[in-house]
């Protein structure tokens, strides 16, 4: 029987803050952290948490993961690693890396020369930094990488982390997303390709929406073998009940018209979790606030999920912290258990003018309580699916349980 | 131009360097970088510094046996002479 996976512990570091808590607590009362059409983790000082050498020996990218870690880690197991440390993963996904650091030694290149480049170059920008530096922080042993899919990749990283376990690779896997890339030439690209909003607005969903806007930050959560974390005594904070991944394999940014694919993936992770369109309580939606994305995502969700898709409420994070890229799936995914735990729809704030074609119910204005649908096993838990879509086609979808 | 590399001027560099780099605790010159936890990435890095202020080069094989700040110190004044 394959084994169940169960989430134990959960950090995030977002532009509303440092902690899941505060994540969820200010989405909920509609706040949002866009100034000056970018998300910024603005107050975020890596030394509050991280030696003076950890802050300078890592990017910023990993700064969000370590300190969103050892959130999680330390919720999950206060007293130290109860495993074996061999027995225990960690992947964080990122949809760029390190660019802060490239482009600041790209710099340092071009004026003084290749011999003035530091040696801390590559370790800084590496894609894979984040995780190999949660693994040498906590001690982590078993398998550790990171994940490329762009603003899939948080979702990739947990899925990836669930197969581990589920497997039998790993009895728990430290699993995430982490980016900053509010950087000089990404900032200059998404806008020249048209993605990101020249009003700096993020309105998932609205009918005036016209891009995304920038986000940064990491979320982590510690996902364990429920039998492990049983044994042990342990109060998970939710149950990942499924997972599934597909690919457009269609333009190099933009998503099919007809969300067939990620329509695909939505059914597919149904499948996995072993659950119907009925049963889902809660859609915490992609909701980029690009009109191809929130319209493509609109047709998915309806082609997976029937007339149920009318009943459920659909709500955006990305309307609070603008685009977290390569950590929205992990935020998001957190975001959800936590939407699920408390039994309520954060709204997608901003959201005021219907577009004729996107029909879901959106939550607007204000945070809702979720109605609880059962799934016929006189169960009293709540359950829902986080997607996440990235450039080059890459749909992952997390069905998720709290 | 590079500054003159006195037996003082170095150690307040290297000194200053290392800190710079985030070294552990107080740094004197018989502080060992194993104590201060400074790693080879540390040491290019600190050979970078003196570089710049003195002109003088350091390879890895110059400090890749060298134990304790001041043996660094040394062995840049020496070679700016």
């Amino acid at each position: 029987m394959t084994p169940q996976v169960v989430i134990t512990g959960m950090g995030a570091v977002t532009p509303l803050g440092v902690g899941a808590d505060t994540l969820f607590k200010r989405w909920s009362e509609g706040e949002c952290a866009i100034e000056d059409g970018l998300a910024r983790c603005r107050d975020f000082d890596p030394t509050e948490f991280l030696t003076r050498k950890e802050a300078r020996r890592t990017d910023r990218f990993t700064h969000f993961a370590m300190v969103a870690a050892d959130e999680a880690l330390s919720t999950a197991w206060p007293d130290g690693l109860p495993y074996e440390p061999e027995r225990i993963g960690c992947v964080i996904g990122t949809g760029i890396g390190g660019l802060g650091s490239l482009e600041q030694q790209q710099d340092v290149l071009r004026d003084r020369g290749p011999k003035a480049v530091s040696p801390l170059a590559v370790p800084l920008l590496m894609g894979n930094a984040a995780a190999a530096a949660v693994a040498m922080r906590h001690g982590l042993h078993g398998s550790s990488f990171g994940v490329m899919s762009a603003c899939a990749a948080g979702a990739h990283a947990i899925g990836a982390a669930l197969r581990m376990i589920e497997a039998g690779e790993a009895d728990a896997v430290v699993a995430g997303g982490a980016e900053s890339a509010i950087a000089g030439v990404a900032v200059a690209a998404f806008a020249a390709m048209g993605a990101t909003s020249p009003t700096g607005m993020s309105r998932p969903f609205d009918a005036r929406r016209d891009g995304f806007v920038m986000g940064e930050g990491a979320g982590v959560l510690v996902l364990e073998s429920s039998e492990r974390a049983t044994a042990r005594k342990a109060q998970p904070v939710g149950e990942i009940l499924g997972y599934a991944a597909s690919s457009d394999a269609h333009h190099l940014t933009a998503p099919e018209p007809s969300g067939r694919d990620a329509a695909r993936a939505i059914e597919l992770a149904l499948t996995n979790a072993g659950l119907e369109p009925g049963d889902i309580d809660y859609v915490n939606a992609h909701g980029t606030s690009t009109p191809l994305n929130d319209y493509s995502e609109t047709q998915a969700l309806k082609a997976a999920l029937g007339e149920e898709a009318h009943r459920i409420p659909v709500s955006s994070t990305k309307s609070a912290i603008g685009h977290l890229l390569g950590a929205a799936g992990a935020v998001e995914a957190i975001a959800t258990v936590e939407s699920l735990r408390r039994s309520l729809a954060p709204p997608t704030v901003g959201w005021e003018e219907r577009d004729p074609e996107l029909d879901l119910d959106y939550v607007p204005d204000e945070a809702r309580p979720l109605e609880h649908q059962g799934n016929g096993n006189g169960e009293a838990r709540l359950t829902g699916l986080s997607n996440s879509f990235g450039f080059g086609g890459h749909n992952a979808v997390l069905c998720l349980a709290a | 131009m590079p500054a003159q590399a006195t037996a003082e001027s170095v150690e307040q560099v290297i000194f200053d360097g290392l800190k710079e780099l985030g070294a552990e605790g107080e740094v004197s010159r018989e502080s060992t970088f194993e104590e201060l936890d400074v790693d080879s990435l540390d040491l290019v890095e600190l050979a970078q510094i003196v570089e710049d202020e003195f002109g003088v080069e350091l390879q890895g094989e110059d400090v890749k046996d060298m134990r304790k700040v001041g043996q660094v110190i040394d062995l840049v004044v020496a070679r700016s002479q």
